[in-house]
């Protein structure tokens, strides 16, 4: 499903700011896998994501997606692969849009736009019991812009979004993390039930360990551009969070107390 | 006091005519979110070539506002080149395009600064001659006619999947590219038909007007944005897409009647683009300094 091999990336190369943010990185994905990320800040975790969703090109590797080599495709032609949602609620919406256009506009990712009416009567209704199941009214508020919801109710709109038309991967960047722990838990459930529901192969960044042990199949830590820990099946149910802290600690010498790591 | 009403009549003719301009600007300032200044180019663009084809081609009046048009596009396709494969600030590229097209425009023209049509046929002459109404009621009618037409286009074409993605290219680059639209492509479009619209309002007004002249879009940008804001203070309450179309050419109309009323109140002609330029910037100042005032206020409550 997914392949990456060997997947290097420097930011502002040659320059004093010269920053090493992916420095080899190997993973692969079997259909219907759920993958939680972990790792502290600037581990390379969102360039991770962005890498395969072609946000900026990759220095040397190869990105195979459902078996296409996509490793220099921009990312608007990968588009058709993806759903993503980000950590910025802001970004994964149309502010000035109507709830419903948003949605449309969604429906026809990786799809050829032409001159065809934006939206039409079949999927309002769809849209509508769609809606109706995330459970937060906004079925009833199709027409309201989209720049009137809570961040909560935008990123439940987000995830929506990228789940409507079915993503072969599914990219969820901190997507909970700018919400109340309220709110946040809400999205996290809407997520559950939505890869659950599509089968959906998926990758969420987290810097919840007690999620990113519950949730998903597979699960891997980060450091300094690199996967030093990868673990599936039996042993990742067995993980606990101290096992994690651990293995943290190992890998950056023991400097890990400040880490927001610890605060989850 | 019939001269009044007819100069107020020749005002909102006027005004209609250069609505047209308006809604090209509304495309890239209100859609795309960017001010192009090649606008001030392409308005002459319109006109300078209308006029040559006319008067040095002895074209028919109706095909050379289409080349009008088509020169449009080309111009927007300019700044739109080196705005996204470029990635040249789209105010520079703007000024770019809009400092070559006075060069253009001079060669267009043959390297005369202004050509009459006095003689020539206009769409203007063609129906003054045949009903026999005067010329400023039929520069009007031809204005509502064009610019009611055009409204109902972008109203249609923003309603489809190209013109949701290009709105929404306006609002959230990141989301739309991540829903898979080449955002190059989108932005390339918006100004290659904002631009259209603006020559093809230059070769109306250059017909309306009778001449062509490689001056006559110097401050477009700045009449279009004052419209724009204009029509948003009178209209801002209507929602739909359509009536925000509709009150950026009302917004025209009423800023040309302004001009039309303080050039009788004897005001320099030479004042009145220092006079756009101050109700742009009380626009964009009024918002800012209200937001601040709220903020101070909050405070001092907050504090008692
Ligand atoms: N566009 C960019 N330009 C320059 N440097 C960047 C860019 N994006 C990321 N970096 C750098 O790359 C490194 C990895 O950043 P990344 O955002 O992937 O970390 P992360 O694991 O997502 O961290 P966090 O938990 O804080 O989100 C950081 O040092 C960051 O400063
Ligand atoms: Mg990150």
């Amino acid at each position: 499903m997914l392949k990456l091999t060997g997947v290097q990336k420097t930011f502002n190369k040659g320059t004093i700011n010269e920053k090493k943010a992916l420095n080899g990185i190997d993973l692969q994905l079997k259909e219907g896998d759920f993958v939680t990320i972990i790792g502290g800040n600037g581990a390379g975790k969102s360039t991770m994501l962005n890498m395969i969703a072609g946000v900026y090109p990759i220095d040397a590797g190869k990105i195979i997606l459902d078996g296409e080599d996509v490793s220099r495709s921009p990312e608007h032609k990968r588009a058709k692969f993806l759903g993503r949602v980000f950590q910025d609620p802001m970004k994964g919406t149309a502010a000035t849009m109507e709830i419903q256009e948003n949605l449309a506009l969604a429906y026809r990712r990786g799809q050829k736009r032409g001159l065809r009416w934006g939206i039409t009567k079949a999927e309002r209704q769809r849209y509508y019991e769609e809606l109706k199941m995330l459970g937060l009214g906004l079925e009833d508020r199709m027409t309201s812009k989209v720049g009137l919801l809570s961040g909560g109710q935008r990123q439940a709109l987000t995830l929506l979004m990228a789940s409507l038309q079915k993503p072969k991967l599914l990219l969820l960047d901190e997507h909970t993390a700018a919400l109340d722990p309220k709110t946040a838990a809400k999205v996290l459930e809407l997520t559950e039930e939505i890869i659950s529901e599509h089968r959906l192969t998926a990758m969420m960044v987290t810097h919840n360990m007690k999620d990113a042990i519950r949730l998903g199949n597979r699960l891997i830590m980060m450091h300094e551009g690199r996967i030093i820990y990868n673990v599936g099946g039996e042993e990742k149910q067995k993980l606990k969070v101290e096992d994690l802290l651990e293995k943290f600690g190992q890998a950056s010498g023991g400097e890990f107390a400040n880490d927001r790591m610890m605060l989850a | 006091m019939s001269g009044f009403l007819l100069s107020m009549q020749g005002a909102v003719s006027q005004g209609v005519l250069w609505g047209i301009m308006v809604l090209g600007v509304y495309i890239t300032y209100k859609i795309l979110n960017i001010a192009d200044l090649t606008v001030d180019g392409s308005f002459a663009l319109g006109g300078c070539v209308c006029a040559t084809l006319i008067v040095n081609g002895g074209w028919n009046p109706v095909a050379a506002l289409v080349i009008s048009l088509a020169a449009g596009l080309l111009a927007g396709a300019v700044t739109g080149f080196l705005h996204t494969v470029f990635e040249i600030p789209a105010i520079l590229a703007g000024i770019l395009t809009q400092i070559s097209l006075w060069s253009i425009n001079l060669r267009i023209m043959g390297g005369k600064s202004n050509i009459p049509l006095l003689k020539a046929d206009t769409i203007f002459s063609w129906i003054v001659d045949t009903t026999g109404l005067s010329q400023s009621m039929v520069s009007l009618i031809i204005g509502i006619v064009v610019a009611v037409a055009l409204i109902a286009f972008l109203y249609w074409f923003f309603g489809t999947e190209l013109g949701a993605a290009l709105r929404a290219t306006g609002d959230n680059e990141d989301m739309i590219r991540a829903l898979g639209v080449n955002i190059k492509k989108t932005k390339m479009l918006a100004l290659m038909i904002s631009n259209g619209l603006v020559a093809l309002s230059g070769g109306l007004v250059c017909q309306s007007q009778k001449y062509g002249d490689i001056n006559n879009g110097t401050g477009a940008i700045v009449i279009g944005l004052a419209a724009i804001v204009i029509g948003d203070v009178l209209l801002g309450r209507l929602r739909s897409f359509g009536s925000k179309l509709t009150s950026a050419v009302v917004g025209s109309v009423v800023y040309f009647l302004i001009r039309a009323i303080v050039l009788q109140m004897g005001m320099d002609a030479n004042d009145m683009k220092l006079l756009s330029a101050i109700i742009v910037a009380l626009a964009l100042c009024v918002p800012v300094a209200v937001d601040k005032w709220k903020l101070r206020r909050s405070y001092m409550e907050g504090g008692n």
